[in-house]
């Protein structure tokens, strides 16, 4: 597969000085369901924007099918964009709303005619076509903006966190309607979210940034089990995060305990950060333990229960299906494998 | 206790002193001084379309230049950051605060034969030009007078028009001129009616810009009531006629324009 | 693009301030020259502060504003709340005649209160002065003032003045306590508006004045009508000065109320 877009040293810096992006590269694949994840502020619109092209950056490339399309206006770009609050024409009407791409580039009534239909009955909306945008419900917008976007042909669709403002059971509902479009129309989408249960249910490929960084790029399974670093493990999934110290390969001290691991490469006594998924803490009983700790809260989460554990001055997070009492105090043991030992995070994280 | 009842004393005020009055121009206009029905007064309006015929055009002119200037203004106001916006606003609106007549009265001074623009004109060596007591003195003195009732309610449409339709239409592939045919007019067609009217009707209807800028050869409607009521031309029924026949014209007018405005209903 | 912008937006404004800044230039003017500025001298100030009609009809100019602009925001709150509560045929209705003097052209509202009174003077001892200058000017400030307060009605949540009731209140105090704050904004901003129109009101003062009670736009337009006279310069520079600095001290409290409502410029 070849890269559709490719982002080249891309730096945004606005006039008070403040940099969004700090050198931004990133080669996007065609067909790809591509997600940008990050909490807010992070860069991930800013990039969005930049492919767009609302926005130039102020130093670095971008490519197009190998073409570079700096300064290349957001009209001339194949790429269309489904934005967060919809932006919807509100003086027109569903069926205007989804023909005026094509009515801008001339095309003849009998085609729009057609291609709005087929959009139409693609997102489920048919029957709407008179309808005033301002009198349907948030998923129906949702629908029309991304039929507005598509009937162009897109080679790209950007989506700038499209379901922000739809309730849970409605966004599960268009995750999979998305996916299924993408799949269905070949296309490749770059979509943003500061969701990673979002990112990793739809995603080919998943962008983590932060702070005007791009943290680590791989597929969802990747980047859940193998995280680069404590700010990617914290994001995707909650996260224990102690501070540790490598003894040697495969051997690593942290809670003033040592535990077998199975990373290697570090300097002895290098200060690293310890990574625990709260599903991955197995509870023992305490004479057996290295670790142990009092429970502080029980909450049942349907398929777990989620229990908060005050050991050695911090609270471990456990997924468990048997509950402890409050007040009881418990042992913690790990595998080895998912004892996952990171690099203490630099300034850039 | 009715709640509905505390509107009570506005009702009869408003009912003596609005809706009586009105009627009053109407009853004053089919009737002679005997208090018989009669239609002269209305026919003898007729006399008076050369009148009406300039009061129009002179109004719509400056409805037309008011919309011209007002537009952009109103748009890049709007776009401005939000906390100059404000400030901004209140510079533009700040001349309409000063009394009408006194605003007035200052081109009265800048046109007149013996005004600073002559004056300047003389300095540069051309001859003085006649620039007071012409049509289009009368005209000027309406687009400086009424030009911000323009801006105000286009800035206040155009100021709810969210970023991201822009930005969707250029995704759309609009440039930048059918962004504004396709999106910024048909957004802002609400603001274009609301101040055509607001500029039209005091247009149409001024006697001071005319008297002060226009000379006697201008006479406008306005002039016209005037004159039948507190002039020497002295004729109450003539002056309702007058103004029976302003207002139907405005109604006319207004309905017309309410034509292109979807969501605003004729208020009369 | 923007630079372009920039550069008319400056042009209007010069359109629209360089009128004004001329006045205020020539009255500092010696002489009576429009156009020729021949020195520099204070008298026409001190003529203005000697010039008894003006200043007379400057005290009554604020006597008719305050009093109209409070008869009428007690006037129209009273209606805005009856209107409110009305069905929908009357409220219609009663809406549509309140917005007739704000639509109608001034002449026409000016002429048609003027023919009501010429008919109650033959009628009744009714002389064309101070009284009818204060119905009248009541008259087109009402409207205002419910055309503010109206709103603020439709944004209030219904059930605040029954949640009023339900935790004790009188419905008298659960209306003084809860419903009176949040329609204050609108009775405030009603009540301003109906006071600058009535001070700047001049045709519908013109037309029901009478010759014994005059408003100062009524004497700023009889001084345009005879000579020129930097007298009104004068008077101009004043009300502009006088403006400006409402409007500083209006934007300064405006923004002081955002600040403290948390209002953070985007």
């Amino acid at each position: 597969m070849e890269n559709i877009i490719s982002l080249k040293d891309i730096v945004v810096e606005f006039e008070d000085g403040e940099k969004i992006l700090k050198n931004i590269n990133l080669d996007i694949k065609d067909k790809e369901f591509v997600t940008f994840l990050g909490p807010s502020g992070c860069g991930k619109t800013t990039t969005l924007r930049i492919i767009a092209g609302f926005l130039e950056p102020t130093s670095g490339d971008v490519f197009f099918d190998g073409q570079r399309i700096n300064g290349v206006p957001p009209h001339k770009r194949n790429v269309n964009t489904v934005f967060q609050r919809y932006a919807l024409f509100p003086h027109l009407n569903v069926y205007e709303n989804i023909a005026f791409g094509l009515r801008v580039k001339k095309v003849p009534e009998k085609e729009i005619r057609k291609r709005v239909c087929e959009m139409l009955e693609m997102v489920n909306l048919m029957g709407f076509e008179k309808r005033s945008v301002n009198r349907l419900s948030g998923g129906q917008q949702q629908r029309v903006a991304i039929a507005r976007a598509l009937v162009n042909h897109p080679k790209v669709l950007l989506l700038d966190e499209p379901l922000g403002a739809l309730d849970l059971k409605l966004r599960k509902e268009m995750q999979i309607e998305l996916r299924r479009i993408q799949q269905e129309l070949e296309l490749t989408f770059i979509y943003v979210t500061h969701d990673q249960e979002e990112a990793l249910t739809m995603s080919d490929s998943i962008v983590v940034m932060n702070n005007g960084y791009i943290q680590q790029i791989g597929s969802p399974t990747d980047i859940y089990n193998e995280p680069v670093n404590a700010f990617v493990a914290d994001f995707i999934g909650e996260s224990n995060i102690v501070n540790g110290s490598m003894i040697q390969d495969c051997l690593v001290e942290f809670a003033g305990k040592h535990f077998q691991c199975v990373d290697r490469g570090f300097a002895p006594n290098e200060h690293v950060d310890v990574v625990i998924r709260p599903e991955d803490v197995k509870v023992i009983p305490e004479k057996n333990a290295e670790l142990t700790g009092m429970v502080e809260s029980v909450v049942f989460k349907g398929v777990h229960y989620e229990m908060c554990v005050d050991c050695v001055d911090k609270k471990w997070l456990i997924h468990s299906t048997k509950a402890c009492p409050v007040g009881s105090v418990i042992g913690m043991a790990f595998d080895p494998d998912d004892i996952h030992i990171m690099k203490k995070t630099e300034d850039n994280t | 206790m009715k709640l509905k009842y505390f509107s009570s004393p506005y009702l009869v005020w408003m009912i003596v002193f609005i809706l009586v009055p009105l009627l009053m121009i109407a009853y004053f206009a089919f009737t002679s001084d005997s208090g018989e029905f009669t239609m002269k007064y209305i026919s003898d309006v007729g006399q008076y379309a050369n009148i009406f015929v300039r009061s129009i055009w002179l109004s719509l002119i400056a409805t037309a230049i008011c919309l011209v200037i007002a537009y952009p203004i109103a748009f890049i106001l709007s776009r401005m950051d939000k906390h100059k916006q404000g400030t901004m606003l209140m510079i533009v609106m700040l001349p309409m605060w000063m009394n009408f007549l006194l605003r007035t009265y200052a081109w009265m001074t800048l046109l007149g034969n013996n005004g600073i623009i002559n004056h300047l004109l003389g300095l540069m060596g051309f001859e003085p030009v006649k620039l007071i007591n012409t049509s289009g003195a009368v005209v000027l003195g309406m687009v400086y007078n009424y030009l911000p009732f323009m801006i105000l309610p286009l800035y206040s449409v155009m100021e709810k028009i969210d970023k991201s339709l822009f930005e969707a239409a250029s995704d759309l592939g609009c440039s930048s001129v059918s962004t504004l045919f396709r999106v910024v007019i048909p957004l802002s067609m609400p603001g274009i009616t609301s101040g055509v009217t607001m500029v039209f009707v005091p247009a149409i209807s001024t006697f001071i810009i005319s008297r002060m800028l226009g000379g006697g050869s201008n006479l406008l409607i306005g002039d016209l009531i005037e004159m039948q009521f507190l002039g020497n031309a002295y004729n109450p029924h003539l002056g309702a006629a007058i103004s029976l026949v302003l207002m139907v014209i405005i109604l006319v007018i207004m309905t017309v324009m309410n034509q292109f405005d979807p969501d605003e209903q004729v208020l009369m | 693009m923007k630079k372009l912008g920039k550069i008319y937006l400056v042009l209007v404004l010069l359109f629209l301030y360089v009128p004004i800044f001329v006045l205020i230039v020539f009255s500092f003017n010696e002489t009576k020259s429009r156009s020729v500025f021949s020195g520099f001298t204070l008298d026409w100030y001190k003529r203005l502060f000697h010039n008894k009609i003006i200043i007379s009809s400057l005290i009554n100019t604020a006597i008719i504003a305050v009093i109209a602009s409070i008869v009428s925001t007690v006037l129209g709150t009273l209606a805005a709340i009856g209107i409110h509560h009305m069905k929908k045929v009357p409220k219609s209705i009663v809406m549509n005649i309140t917005n007739m003097p704000i639509i109608n052209p001034e002449i026409v509202t000016g002429v048609s209160l003027m023919l009501l009174f010429v008919f109650f003077a033959a009628r009744m001892n009714l002389e064309f002065g101070f009284v009818t200058l204060l119905i009248a000017h009541i008259t087109f400030d009402v409207p205002y003032v419910i055309l503010n307060v109206m709103p603020k009605f439709n944004q209030m949540n219904p059930h605040i003045f029954e949640a009023a009731q339900d935790l004790g209140c009188s419905p008298v105090k659960a209306f003084r306590k809860v419903v009176l704050p949040e329609i204050m904004p609108g009775v405030v901003s009603g009540f301003l508006m109906a006071f600058t129109y009535s001070l700047d009101d001049f045709v519908v003062s013109y037309f029901t004045s009478g010759s014994t009670s005059q408003t100062l736009p009524i004497t700023i337009y009889s001084m345009t009508r005879r000579k020129v006279s930097p007298e009104i310069n004068a008077l101009s520079t004043l009300i502009f000065v006088a403006v400006v600095i409402v409007l500083i001290v209006k934007n300064a409290i405006e923004n002081k109320t955002a600040k403290k409502n948390g209002y953070k410029g985007d």
